[in-house]
């Protein structure tokens, strides 16, 4: 029998979900509207609304400070980057946690989830160390490895789930018909999985977007991404509101219109086999 | 081509032994059905021969050439499952194409034998559909369709009728039958159901825990069956088991007596009972007797214009040739 919701229910619960959803996005919007205010106006007290002269004042000087594209296409390499070649391990590891289980499988995936509880401040010494040594400190070939391992358990996770929905006889049957592991892998589960494997893609490159911690401390100018590009707009002193709001704009935008235009499948894939 | 022999065989999952050491050998060209209750270790046995199940010890050989180590796409076998198994993705054509372009065959060869294969099952008109808006009975022809284009050296089929309807179950089963008839490529089946074993088998395997009870073509089976496991599982309905007195008139332990091999009388007969349920199938109809003071139900079949009624008393008479004699090991006396 369904449940039946009165209008006055439906309402609230309109009203509500609305309150949280602007609650949220409020500081998306401001960070949006002070970036076309100027320095004054963005420090006024009370606060200016959207009746204010609407300046591009801040973008320009931005741009002209510092070369955005070179950041920008930092953080399009190490993203990316870090996103393939996260996945090109966590497919075949994700394989076999699904379809050629041993009874330690479970423990693994524990164990790699647990290391996502370690602060990250904990291991930044003989990172740091490491990468002296290898020549990797301010490159992205650096920071794409690292954030690649940062991610990983989380890759492996979500492909993980998503294998084990492909029933398994699929696989068999392609192995009788004559397919290798590469064939199967190929040909069969990558088509099957393709949504999912999307969806995981979508939130690493998310996570990895707006990674602060290594991308700061890894980097000095060569291989700095956005979140690099928005730090140098924070000064301790003098106005640089407005100015850090522009650049924060800029460093979010592209991120922010990849996840509106992919929003179904990222909603998808991350209830996926919530429900069933 | 197509002979397998299996060569003290086994298989354990972790300390549970599921096949203890087994041989078998399926000639080229035959159609061999293991059949047994579930958990007997025929679907294991089937994969076993797949070979998507390494076996622990013993040798397989597929047409005398060792294949114990070999990956199941080396073996040259092909496999219908019982899920059907298609690639969801995949067109009915592309579906059925597969194990062609994995051997890297010529495009023109490979459209040309789709569509031959096609032909045969009816499926022309659906080349172009996914497996997802396909019925059972079509999905289960693209998934044979999909086995019979490699031109493989034997067929594995499990349980691949399980998922039908009835209806559609018994003329699977015909069509699996007559295109054994054409291709005469040896078929291995693996089924609970011992009709279908009955039908279409020209070897029966009866499996109990992993051991072979019996070996045989389906009416020895029927006529001499080695144990009271096989007398009891092949035949429907169910043999007659009889123990004590009655049993030791004949010199065993315990008897048995199928269904069809006991003529009922309204006047007289050798045994009496009380009718208790009757089902009328039209052409024939079992009757299940009790208090007859031999076992808790004698179940007994009559042409389907018999009448007797629930409570009526019924007269019973087994042909004296066809009794089973069992010793107290559940063993044959020849």
């Amino acid at each position: 029998m369904a449940r039946s919701v009165t209008t006055t229910r439906k309402t609230f619960n309109t009203v509500l979900a609305w309150s949280i959803g602007l609650l949220i996005f409020f500081p998306i919007l401001w960070t949006v509207l002070t970036s076309f205010k100027t320095e004054a106006q963005a420090v006024s007290t009370p606060p200016v609304w959207f009746f204010f002269d609407w300046t591009l004042d801040n973008y320009r000087t931005v741009l002209d400070r510092s070369d955005y594209s070179r950041f920008l296409w930092n953080s399009i390499f190490i993203a990316g980057g870090s996103t393939v070649l996260g996945l090109i391990i966590a497919i075949p590891a994700a394989w076999s946690m699904a379809f050629v289980p041993s009874h330690r499988t479970k423990d693994i995936l524990l164990w790699m989830l647990s290391t996502k509880m370690l602060p990250a401040v904990g291991v930044i010494y003989p990172i740091y160390l490491i990468f002296i040594r290898m020549g990797l400190l301010d490159s992205r070939t650096g920071l794409v490895v690292i954030l690649m391992l940062i991610n990983l358990p989380i890759i492996i996770w979500m492909l993980y789930t998503y294998f084990k929905e492909i029933p398994a006889e699929i696989l068999e049957a392609s192995r009788m018909d004559g397919a290798g592991l590469r064939e199967e892998i190929t040909y069969v589960l990558l088509p099957m999985a393709l949504p999912g494997i999307a969806s995981t893609a979508l939130l690493n490159l998310i996570l990895a977007w707006n990674e602060a911690f290594w991308t700061l401390n890894l980097t000095a100018a060569k291989a700095a991404p956005l979140t690099a590009f928005i730090a140098s707009y924070s000064s301790p002193e003098g106005l640089f509101y407005a100015k850090l709001s522009a650049a924060s704009t800029m460093a979010i935008a592209p991120i922010l219109i990849l996840g509106w235009f992919s929003q179904k499948q990222l909603v998808r894939g991350l209830t996926f086999g919530a429900v069933k | 081509m197509g002979r397998i022999v299996l060569k003290d065989v086994t298989k354990a999952f972790g300390d549970v032994t599921v096949i203890p050491p087994l041989n078998l050998t399926i000639e080229e060209g035959e159609f061999a059905v293991f059949v047994g209750p579930s958990g007997c270790g025929k679907s294991t046995l089937l994969r076993l021969i797949a070979g998507l199940e390494d076996v622990t010890s013993g040798r397989i050989e597929i047409d005398g050439v060792e294949a114990t180590a070999a990956p199941p796409s080396k073996r040259g076998l092909a496999m219908v499952f019982q899920s059907y198994a298609l690639y969801p993705h995949m067109t009915v054509r592309k579906n059925i194409m597969f194990p062609l372009r994995m051997a890297g065959m010529d495009k023109a060869e490979q459209n040309r034998r789709v569509d031959m294969a096609a032909s045969v099952l009816n499926l022309t008109d659906y080349l172009d559909r996914r497996p997802g808006q396909l019925s059972g009975g079509q999905r289960q022809r693209v998934a044979i369709g999909r086995a019979i284009v490699r031109e493989p050296s034997a067929f594995l089929f499990d349980e691949p009728l399980s998922n039908l309807d009835a209806a559609l179950r018994v003329g699977m089963r015909l069509e699996i039958s007559e295109l054994h008839t054409r291709l005469k490529t040896t078929m291995v089946y693996v089924t609970h159901d011992q009709v279908e074993a009955m039908t279409m088998a020209d070897k029966i395997v009866v499996l109990r825990a992993g051991h072979i009870e019996q070996v045989g073509a389906p009416l020895d089976l029927y006529r001499a069956p080695r144990n009271l496991f096989v007398a009891g599982f092949i035949g429907s309905p169910r043999m007659n088991f009889i123990a004590g007195a009655e049993a030791a008139k004949h010199n065993a332990h315990t008897i048995g007596i199928r269904p069809e091999h006991i003529a009922v009388s309204a006047e007289a007969g050798e045994w009496s009972g009380i009718v208790g349920v009757s089902e009328h199938l039209g052409s024939d109809t079992f009757f299940h007797v009790h208090q007859t003071g031999l076992a808790d139900v004698i179940t007994v079949r009559a042409d389907g214009e018999v009448g007797f009624r629930h409570g009526d008393t019924i007269h019973l008479t087994p042909r004296a040739d066809v009794i089973h004699r069992f010793d107290e090991t559940g063993l044959r006396i020849a």
